[in-house]
This record gives C-alpha cells, sequence and structure tokens, in this order.
C-alpha cells in the first residue's frame, strides 16, 4: 500500500509558499531600506529597528501591552466564574451554542454596534441620565476605556470556551474528597480546583492576549485618533506611510514579543503539570 | 438565594454579550435617521440596502470567495488528513505539524503583511487571486483540526478491511471513509466560509480596487459613521453568520 503523499505534498507546498516565505520576506525586509519606487531596496541596515529604540515607539508599546493585559485580565476574571456556572448547569447546550455564536460572528459588526451604546447621546449616557447618576453625558467612545470594552467584548468567547472545557474534564468528586479531609472552602478552591483548571486558563489568555495585540480595527473605530496601538502602527506603516521596511521591523518586534509571551505561558503549564 | 446571585450573574454576562446586537437590529428597523426615540416599525432601511448596487456586489463577491477558498481548503485538508490517518509513521509527520502550529500562532496581521510583500515581489495584482490564496492559507489549519479530531476516532482497520473485501482504493475512500468524515467535512467547510465571509484583518492587506469584500466594504462604511443603513447591513451579516455557526453546530453534535 505504497502512495505517493501527493496530498501532503500539495498541502505543504502550498504552506511553505504562502506562508513560511512570506513571513522570510517580513523578516528580510525589516533589514532593508526603504524606497520610493520599488517600496524595498538594499543597503542592508539596522535602522529600521534602530527607529524602534525611541520612547514614541517604546510609549505604543507599553500602551498595547497594558491595554492588551487589561483586556486579558478582565476576560478572565469574567470568565473564569462563568465557566464554572456554565459547566453545573441544566441547559449547558444551549447556553454554550449562544456563547459559540458571537465566537464565529463578524467581530467587526459586533464592534460597530457598541458604537450606538458608548456614544455621546448613546443609551448607556442615556441610561446613567435618567438614573441622575451623572449630570452631563460622559464621552465613553474615543478612549481607551471604549477600546478595552470593544476588545474584552470581542474576545469574551475565546477566554470561555478553553476554560469551559478544561473545567468540564475536571473530577468534581475531589472537591467532595477535600471537604470529607476537613479541607477550608479557600484552601479547596486554591489547592484543588485552581491548579487542576490552570491549563485552561493559560490557554485562555493566550487566545486573548495574541489577538489583543493585533485587532487593529477595534482601536480605529472606537479609540479614535489618538490611541495608536501597535497593531494600527503596523498597518499604518505599510497602507500610510509606506514605509514597508518599518513595517516589517515592527511585525517582527510584535511575533518576538508575542512568541515570547506563549512560551513564557507554556513554561507556567508545564510547571503546574 | 445563592442560586439567585449565580443567575444574576449568567443573566449579566449574556446580557452584555447581546444587548449591543439587540440594540443594532432595533434601530435597523425603527423610522428615524438621526434620532435615538422609537419612531415605530419600518423596513425602509432595508429597502435602501436592496438597492444599493456596490453593497450586492461586494455580498456576492465575498459569497463567491468564501465558496471557492472553502471548497479547495476542505479538500486539500481532507486529503492530507486521511494520507496521514492510513501512514501514522509518516517521516515529516512532526514537521507537518509544527508548520501548521506555526500558522496557528503567527497573528493574522503579520500573516496579511508578508503576503502583501510576497505580491509585490511576485508582481501578483491585488484582487480576486490574492484574496483566494490568502483564504485557502488561513483556513488550511482549521480544516486540518476539524477533520483530524474526528479522524483519530476511527479505526484504521475499517479501510484495511474494506480493501480486503475487494474494493479498490477509490471505493474505499469515497464509499467507507468519507461517509464517516461527512459530519467533520461539513462542519469545516462552514468553519471556513465564516472564517472567509468575517475576516477583516487579512483581507484589508491583500485586496485590489477592482474585487471589493463584504467586511471590507463594511469597515470602511463603519469608519464613516453610524448611519441605519448600516444598522440595516451589520443585522443582515450577523444573521446569516449566525445561521452558519447554528448548522455548523447541529452538524458537529451529531458527529460526536
Amino acid at each position: 500500500m505504497k502512495t505517493k503523499p501527493l496530498s501532503i505534498y500539495f498541502v505543504y507546498t502550498w504552506l511553505l509558499l504562502f506562508s513560511l516565505l512570506p513571513l522570510a520576506l517580513v523578516f528580510i525586509a525589516s533589514f532593508l531600506s526603504r524606497d520610493s519606487a520599488h517600496l524595498v531596496s538594499l543597503p542592508l541596515t539596522l535602522s529600521n529597528y534602530d527607529t524602534l529604540l525611541s520612547w514614541q515607539f517604546a510609549n505604543v508599546f507599553l500602551r498595547s501591552l497594558i491595554i492588551a493585559f487589561l483586556t486579558t485580565g478582565t476576560c478572565l476574571l469574567l470568565a473564569y466564574p462563568f465557566s464554572y456556572l456554565l459547566v453545573k448547569s441544566k441547559y449547558q447546550s444551549v447556553l454554550l451554542l449562544l456563547i459559540i455564536i458571537p465566537f464565529w460572528t463578524s467581530s467587526l459588526v459586533r464592534t460597530y454596534a457598541l458604537i450606538a451604546i458608548l456614544k455621546l447621546n448613546g443609551i448607556l449616557n442615556a441610561i446613567l441620565l435618567k438614573l441622575h447618576l451623572i449630570d452631563h453625558p460622559l464621552s465613553l467612545l474615543y478612549s481607551n476605556f471604549a477600546v478595552i470594552s470593544g476588545l474584552v467584548y470581542t474576545l469574551f468567547p475565546f477566554m470561555v470556551l478553553p476554560i469551559f472545557t478544561n473545567m468540564e474534564r475536571f473530577d468534581f468528586r475531589l472537591i467532595e474528597v477535600a471537604k470529607d479531609l476537613g479541607a477550608s472552602r479557600l484552601s479547596i478552591f486554591f489547592r484543588v480546583f485552581l491548579p487542576n483548571t490552570a491549563s485552561g486558563i493559560i490557554s485562555g489568555c493566550s487566545l486573548v492576549l495574541l489577538p489583543a495585540m493585533t485587532l487593529f480595527y477595534i482601536p480605529n473605530v472606537l479609540g479614535g485618533a489618538r490611541s495608536i496601538l501597535l497593531g494600527n502602527m503596523i498597518q499604518n506603516q505599510f497602507l500610510v506611510l509606506e514605509n514597508w521596511p518599518q513595517g516589517s521591523a515592527t511585525s517582527i518586534v510584535l511575533t518576538a514579543t508575542l512568541i515570547l509571551v506563549l512560551w513564557f505561558l507554556r513554561r507556567q503549564r508545564k510547571e503546574d503539570i | 438565594m445563592k442560586s439567585l446571585t449565580q443567575k444574576c450573574y449568567m443573566l449579566l454576562v449574556y446580557g452584555l454579550l447581546y444587548f449591543p446586537i439587540f440594540v443594532l437590529i432595533l434601530y435597523s428597523v425603527n423610522n428615524a435617521r438621526f434620532s435615538l426615540q422609537w419612531h415605530g416599525f419600518s423596513m425602509r432601511w432595508y429597502q435602501e440596502l436592496m438597492r444599493d448596487q456596490g453593497l450586492w456586489s461586494a455580498l456576492f463577491h465575498s459569497i463567491y470567495l468564501g465558496l471557492t477558498a472553502s471548497l479547495i481548503a476542505t479538500v486539500t485538508g481532507l486529503f492530507a488528513c486521511v494520507y496521514l490517518f492510513l501512514h501514522p509513521n509518516y517521516k515529516y509527520y512532526r514537521s507537518f505539524y509544527a508548520t501548521l502550529l506555526l500558522l496557528i500562532i503567527i497573528p493574522d496581521l503579520v500573516l496579511g503583511v508578508a503576503l502583501l510583500i510576497f505580491f509585490n515581489i511576485t508582481s501578483t495584482p491585488l484582487g480576486f487571486f490574492s484574496l483566494l490564496i490568502a483564504h485557502i492559507t488561513f483556513c488550511i489549519p482549521f480544516v486540518i483540526l476539524t477533520i483530524n479530531s474526528r479522524i483519530h476516532t476511527l479505526d484504521v482497520n475499517i479501510y484495511a478491511s474494506a480493501l480486503d473485501l475487494g474494493a479498490s482504493r477509490l471505493t474505499a475512500l469515497t464509499r467507507v471513509l468519507f461517509p464517516l468524515l461527512w459530519p467533520a467535512i461539513s462542519s469545516a467547510f462552514l468553519l471556513c466560509f465564516t472564517l472567509s465571509f468575517d475576516d477583516v484583518i487579512i483581507s484589508y492587506f491583500v485586496a485590489g480596487p477592482d474585487f471589493n469584500i463584504l467586511p471590507l466594504t463594511i469597515y470602511s462604511l463603519v469608519r464613516a459613521g453610524v448611519t441605519p443603513e448600516l444598522n440595516a447591513l451589520c443585522t443582515v451579516t450577523f444573521l446569516i453568520s449566525m445561521v452558519l455557526v447554528i448548522l455548523s453546530w447541529r452538524l458537529s453534535r451529531k458527529s460526536s
């Protein structure tokens, strides 16, 4: 039964040609110089990386990281108790479907839906005014708050699904055992439940953190002109400023950061087991 | 008391998830252009949508692109999975998987940028062809993951015994393996279609001016501001995606 693995060759060639080769090109382009006619040209230079060692870039980079971490933290705080309730629920399959629907529907459409709620004469302000919690409408849209809400709103299902899948496998009899052995509620949570569901938390965090750094259209739509994040920066460098070498260098820094974070998260998981 | 707090928490989360979409749908049938107040039910924004030729062509382009990309990605992914299933000792198994994994880890944005540089260097014009290549590329890993999780529940001897009983290889594939994999194949196809239909980031870099697709049209409208027509358009795309999700969910549940 010796067949030529034609199908594998095809997929392999496809991936090499249309993903590995282009990614290698980004790496190469990040060392080239800018050329207005051909977009990139020789000589080789490190100046694209040198430019990134400025306060201006450090500012954007740190702000993106902080926003991404705040998003991940908020998602985790919301999703962890939620997943627990989901695992325990009688109507699990329907509730799960309701989480999967936003997971696969256009996040652009859902981001757009947030505008009507957050804008100056939007619904949230109208409700707060009615309740006399505020005297005049708050400018919620075009702020970091709006960007973080948009990211949390879009990425929440990415946190729930891995945590839920992991908790579903947890043997809840362990909790009974711990109770019988006289453990307090607090130590049951921190020494039995949390360590056993940690790997779900870690995959959830990596699924949220990665897109939180790169979904450029959410800050573009909700953040306004002032909030430039790493994703917008790369998009600008390529399509507006047409400085491809600089954009490539920024992409390489972004990829390296994300791989570093992922590696760190995976190491945490290994230590747990 | 405790279960009441729990119910409230669940209700709050689902409320937050669906409230913006509910508001969107409500405004899309509101008979007023600027007002937040309810001015009665009206389908006039949908009627205006129907008249917009540009949107219709973008929608057809998106569907055409999504179907072609999903078909090619699903078929190639399926054959790759079947090959790996029948040859578990394949020499390059690990490096093949590593490549797939890399493609999943690499941010969309970077893949988009990479393909833009690639198309520029090979002087491929940006348009349908570049979009098709990009969409197939980001769909393939999802196809392989979806079909692989199903194929590993099968017994490899099923195929061997079909051959022993005199079936040709083609018959063994089409009459034995494919019917067993059918739920996974169709849910992989639907998954690809939804991914392709909703993709903004990668398409943004590799789309050309001659072939406009729906997500990018929506993006340019969203940046221009909130209008009732856009509410109607977003409602329609949300409903299309929702139908596809429910379909693929039912298919994948049948298979497990």
